[in-house]
């Protein structure tokens, strides 16, 4: 009971001491939210970066062409050879026969089902479809494949795929790292708005200290406050990322550069993000206000 | 054991100047005590060990059974919940009302509503002040704003008084009313009182024990004392 006294009454004080500093409240508030919406925008990024390559990476296979004239046995010894190769799980091959291309190629055109009919013999190879776990990884795995015994050819796509990969990769570091660094900017700027709101209440820190109140509930009203700048600061990128992503997915159809990258479905990702900003204001909110009072604390 | 015991106590500051040297006294419950000394003589510093607003660089300073050098920071509230301190300068909060001044620190420890009340109307007729519980202490003459503080210092009931010069803002005449409430806390309550001051008519009217430190030593320790600093220097 006494402990929700206190916390009441700590909740209270905060709330009084953003609407009595308001000045600075808007200004610490302010500095969050353009700090938080530069945060939701690389994180949307980051995300989108991140969903593209791993859907680009699915697509990305070996094309293992056997030799011809093997057994079946010889067929299941290959595949067993290449699913012991390190960057490859057995669950990622898929064997396709040469009658099975046979049957898809008939079915395609009347062309080619009048040439490949005019062949005593089927001149298609079986194949492999092998997914790599690794794509950075993808050529010394097709080298290896193309070592193993009975094996004629391994292919994999045109080295375009590869490539955006790689582009993607780089993106994707840099928005983590302009993502951490906005976050550090917030909490220094939060905590030197409170600072400045604590430079003003110094007095009352000292008389409070001086007539028996613990440094605990001293602090609780400031990372109340600190709490509070936090979410305020919040709600417009939070309500900017839900909006403007939406807008965004319906203008875009969904894609960027026609159909290379495809972009996360909206919901429900939009709520994952602007919760994370929240939280993240609030976090950070806390935490400036934490290193703020410290210092008025003696510790 | 004494109520308060200060043992070979040194206090040297970062600067290097020595506040305290050697100090060894002892105070029993009960007691009215007048710490005297000129600026700079290091009663302050004394004044302050005694809430561990600073700790003794060697030697030991105990307070109703807590050491103070051994106290940690974040324990420093249950020392301060046990005493009561009156400044010089009052230290009320402006933006508060009279009573809302006294109840901070009983609201502070967590206490209901119905029990900080009487508490600390209690308090304020004591002091002499029941009539300005509304008021907000610019509204107050300074005789009255160090009653408010003085009030604040013996809401909780403490067992001692710490007075660091409460009459040093204010007129003769003020200052002899102050003393009064003063006292009738020391006779009425038992509360050990320890007040450093400058005023030697105080001093001198009142008869009782009187410290005098110069240069941070010991110089004097008189069960009926008089103001005699200046005599011995």
């Amino acid at each position: 009971m006494k402990m929700f006294r206190v916390l009441g009454r700590n909740i209270r004080d905060a709330f009084k001491s953003v609407f009595r500093n308001f000045s600075l409240s808007i200004a610490s508030i302010t500095c969050s939210t353009i700090t938080l919406i530069l945060v939701a925008i690389a994180v949307v990024i980051s995300a989108n970066v991140n969903n593209a390559t791993s859907e680009l990476e699915k697509d990305l296979t070996i094309e293992v062409f056997v030799d011809l004239d093997l057994t079946n046995s010889d067929i299941e010894h290959i595949r067993n050879q290449i699913a012991a190769l390190p960057n490859v799980s057995s669950d990622n091959i898929t064997y396709i026969s040469g009658e099975q291309w046979k049957n898809d190629l008939i079915h395609e055109s009347d062309d080619i089902k009048a040439i490949l009919e005019t062949l005593e013999t089927n001149p298609l190879r079986s194949s492999f479809e092998v997914a790599v776990d690794d794509v950075n990884e993808l050529s010394e795995t097709t080298q290896n494949i193309k070592k193993i015994n009975g094996v004629f050819d391994a292919k994999y796509g045109e080295g375009k795929a590869e490539n955006f990969i790689k582009v993607f990769d780089v993106i994707e570091k840099i928005t983590i790292i302009i993502v951490v660094a906005l976050i550090v900017v917030t909490a220094f700027l939060i905590s030197n708005t409170i600072k400045l709101t604590i430079f003003s209440r110094r007095s009352e820190i000292e008389i409070m200290r001086l007539v028996g109140t613990s440094n605990t509930i001293i602090r609780l009203p400031f990372l109340f406050e600190g709490l509070i700048l936090g979410i305020i600061g919040s709600i417009i990128p939070a309500l900017l990322t839900i909006y403007g992503y939406v807008l965004s997915y319906d203008k875009l159809g969904g894609y960027v550069y026609s159909n290379i990258i495809p972009l996360i479905k909206p919901f429900s990702f939009v709520l994952y993000v602007s919760l994370f900003v929240m939280a993240l204001g609030a976090l950070v909110g806390m935490f400036g206000s934490y290193r703020a009072v410290r210092k008025y604390l003696k510790i | 054991m004494k109520f308060i015991e200060i043992k070979n106590c040194y206090k040297v500051y970062q600067n290097g100047v020595t506040a305290i040297a050697d100090l060894t006294l002892s105070i029993s419950k009960g007691d009215f005590v007048f710490v005297i000394g000129h600026s700079g003589s290091g009663k302050s510093t004394l004044i302050k060990m005694l809430y561990r607003e600073e700790k003794p660089t060697k030697g030991e300073v105990i307070v109703g059974g807590i050491n103070i050098s051994k106290l940690k920071n974040r324990n420093v509230y249950k020392l301060r919940r046990k005493l009561g301190i009156v400044f010089q300068d009052f230290k009320l909060l402006p933006k508060l009302t009279v009573y809302e001044n006294v109840a901070f620190a009983l609201e502070a420890m967590g206490l209901k509503s119905n029990e900080i009340r009487p508490k600390v109307l209690k308090a304020l007729e004591r002091v002499g002040l029941k009539e300005k519980v509304r008021s907000f202490p610019n509204q107050l003459s300074g005789g009255e704003q160090q009653r408010v503080c003085i009030a604040r210092a013996i809401v909780n009931e403490p067992k001692l008084l710490i007075c660091d010069e409460p009459t040093g803002n204010l007129d003769p005449e003020t200052s002899k009313e102050i003393m009064k409430v003063i006292e009738s806390i020391n006779k009425e309550m038992g509360t050990t009182i320890i007040m450093a001051t400058h005023d030697r008519e105080i001093v001198n009217r009142m008869k009782k024990r009187v410290i005098t430190i110069e240069n941070g030593v010991l110089v004097s320790d008189d069960a009926k004392g008089r103001y005699v600093a200046h005599e011995n220097v």
